[in-house]
């Protein structure tokens, strides 16, 4: 079975998703950083595959995508990366980027990439719903690949229903209508919009990002959902921090699940 | 053949909109909306009358007989370059402006490559009393210093895009950022015939004056309505899609649309983007582009910042694919070397961009009867600073 759909299966809330650029800070820090995420806590990893323009991202991912393929990161390394992986957890491993990298990759060759490496699920934001209806949808059920579709507090009802009925791991609420990386208190506005998700009733499980990063935050949003994603605040730290790889990892992970 | 937009959005396999959630709303309302408001005959005659009145249209279709003589055919130039604001880019930003008051919109983004498209922004925006910030590449607002003060003389804000290359595509992602951030009282007016549709058909749309002016003007100068050439520069497209926009689909007329090969196509320093990229996603759209194995966008290279962008609009990736248009392109020398002869044989000082469609005119083989029509998109006062460095190579002892 599907390494998401099985967690999901056991923990239906306060899902810790966290999000990095594979092969930021350094080329080499793929492996450990995923491993020590798994051992500290975190449920679920996204995979940043670094794109040269990465339009719904903020100045940080911008940045760290930047770096990373300075580094020398492919797709094709962090596809060896997450293989290697492999050989030590089994934490559901998802890679999140953009159309036009799969495009030139290879739809096909990329999806069989994917799964022969361990990878779990898919996000690509500027992929259309139409698009993977139609192309794509049995080519990911083939290589039990999940796909999630993001939802904004501008998406309409009616696509919200399609969002969901396509996702195949959860949906992907985007907290409010801004690019990645940008913090806001919550608003009733966004309790509202959390309101009507929930009375949807949708068949998906549901994880909320954007501006999620810290235990308040975090904790906030699983009140409306089976959990969050965390990226930015966990890049900024990744970057900042003067301590080794590893502490930083664990010490970032449990200010989000233990209180202070 | 029909090479004009279908109900989806595309141009053959080209165009369409891959964009992510967060701009779904603005594009789709846009995408639903915009033939209506164009067709709206209050709106048709509020647009004809600022094409007239403040941007001075019909533009001259000026043959140009000393230039004729020396490529052996008659030489019309579309004097795209006397418009109010020096090009063709105002035709759009009326057209946009318009429809973004009737969208209910209160603040105004563009992107901005040579300045031409953001000065065009900022001057509706102070006509029509809106705010406006228009995004460009550092590297850009350096190279083009008289158009940076013309956008803050207007009264809008320049944002410097900081990443990237620095250039047209990078002020394009930061424009798009922007809406993503603002979607609700924004509306991000495009330059050009790139980003997800409906943006590549509303502003060929907007900037097709330029042909169906050039169908009368021929008819009345030519006793026929049809050129046998239209020639135009092209980065994203917009000034040769509305060149040749009327006659799409009459296939007497040939379309050669000229690209930037900055230092040489086979440099790794050039912008010519149909015989050096391939197909995939840019700013929301299939089309053309340069790029690596592994999909990442390559950063182009041009003296000319208008024609400086790693893609090009899908209706002309579709006219490429299918043969329709036929390419040529211009090194960054053969460009200035163009725009000082048409100034010293027909005393117009033209746009670096343009001067890259007259540079095409030497690889030419017209009959002497044959009626070229060259889209004279913009002039040349923004690039002096460009020209003065080659002034002594061209100085007449």
């Amino acid at each position: 079975m599907n390494r998401i759909k099985s967690l999901f299966q056991q923990k239906n809330k306060e899902v810790l998703n966290i999000y990095f650029t594979a092969g930021h800070p350094t080329k080499d820090s793929i492996q450990d950083i995923v491993l020590q995420l798994d051992s500290s806590g975190a449920d679920i990893i996204e995979l940043g595959m670094p794109y040269s323009d990465p339009l719904a991202d903020g100045p940080t991912i911008q940045d760290s995508s930047q770096k990373a393929l300075a580094n020398g990161v492919t797709l094709n390394y962090i596809f060896e990366q997450v293989s290697l992986i492999r050989e030590h957890s089994q934490i559901p491993i998802i890679m999140m980027g953009y159309y036009n990298q799969m495009l030139q990759f290879g739809e096909k060759k990329f999806l069989k990439a994917a799964q022969e490496a361990g990878v779990d699920g898919l996000i690509i934001p500027d992929m259309p719903m139409y698009t993977y209806e139609e192309n794509y949808k049995d080519l990911f059920e083939k290589h039990n690949i999940t796909i999630s579709f993001l939802v904004t507090p501008e998406t309409s009802k009616e696509r919200i229903v399609q969002a969901d009925r396509l996702s195949s791991a959860f949906l992907y609420i985007v907290s409010q209508s801004s690019i990645t990386g940008t913090a806001s208190k919550a608003t009733e506005a966004q309790k509202s919009y959390f309101n009507m998700l929930q009375e949807l009733e949708l068949k998906s499980p549901s994880l909320i990002g954007f501006g999620i990063k810290d235990y308040e935050s975090f904790h906030h949003a699983c009140q409306y959902a089976n959990g969050a994603i965390i990226g930015s605040a966990f890049i900024k730290t990744l970057e900042s921090s003067e301590l080794p790889i590893k502490e930083t990892v664990d010490q970032f992970v449990k200010q989000i699940i233990i209180p202070a | 053949m029909n090479y004009h937009v279908d109900e989806r959005g595309f141009y053959g396999e080209f165009g369409g909109a891959f964009i992510p959630e967060m701009l779904h709303g603005n594009i789709d309302k846009l995408r639903q909306e915009y033939l209506q408001h164009m067709e709206d005959p209050s709106f048709k005659k509020e647009f004809d009358a600022l094409m007239k009145d403040y941007v001075g249209r019909p533009s001259p279709l000026y043959f140009a007989p000393r230039l004729s003589e020396k490529y052996g055919a008659k030489i019309y130039l579309k004097r795209e370059d006397l418009n109010h604001t020096g090009a063709h880019k105002i035709n759009n930003t009326i057209g946009q402006i318009l429809l973004a008051k009737r969208l209910g919109k209160k603040r105004i983004i563009a992107e901005t490559g040579a300045g031409q498209h953001g000065v065009a922004t900022a001057t509706v925006c102070a006509l029509m009393g809106l705010r406006c910030i228009v995004y460009m590449g550092s590297v850009d607002i350096q190279r083009q210093a008289p158009n940076v003060a013309r956008m803050r003389m207007l009264g809008a804000e320049v944002r410097p895009a900081e990443s990237g290359s620095k250039t047209l595509k990078d002020a394009t992602n930061e424009a798009i950022r922007d809406w993503i951030n603002n979607p609700v009282e924004t509306h991000y007016i495009i330059g050009s015939v790139v980003g997800p549709h409906p943006y590549p058909d509303m502003v060929a749309r907007f900037q097709s004056v330029i042909s169906e002016e050039m169908k009368w003007q021929l008819q009345n100068q030519e006793g026929r309505d049809y050129p046998d050439y239209i020639m135009a520069c092209v980065g994203g497209g917009s000034n040769a899609a509305g060149a040749i926009y009327h006659y799409l689909n009459d296939e007497r007329v040939k379309i050669i649309l000229t690209e930037a090969a900055g230092k040489g196509i086979d440099t790794g320093e050039s912008a010519a983007t149909s015989i050096l990229g391939s197909k995939g996603i840019i700013h929301g759209s299939k089309t053309l582009l340069m790029q690596t194995d592994d999909g990442q966008i390559i950063e182009p290279y041009s003296i000319s910042a208008g024609l400086d962008y790693p893609g090009i609009g899908p209706m002309h990736a579709h006219l490429i694919d299918t043969k329709r248009a036929i390419v040529q392109y211009a090194t960054d020398d053969e460009a200035i070397k163009a725009a000082f002869e048409l100034s010293r044989i027909e005393g117009i000082i033209p746009a670096l961009e343009t001067a890259h469609s007259f540079a095409s005119l030497e690889k030419m083989k017209f009959h002497k009867d044959d009626v070229v029509v060259i889209n004279l998109s913009g002039r040349g006062d923004k690039d002096l600073a460009t020209y003065i460095e080659y002034l002594n190579d061209f100085s007449q002892s």
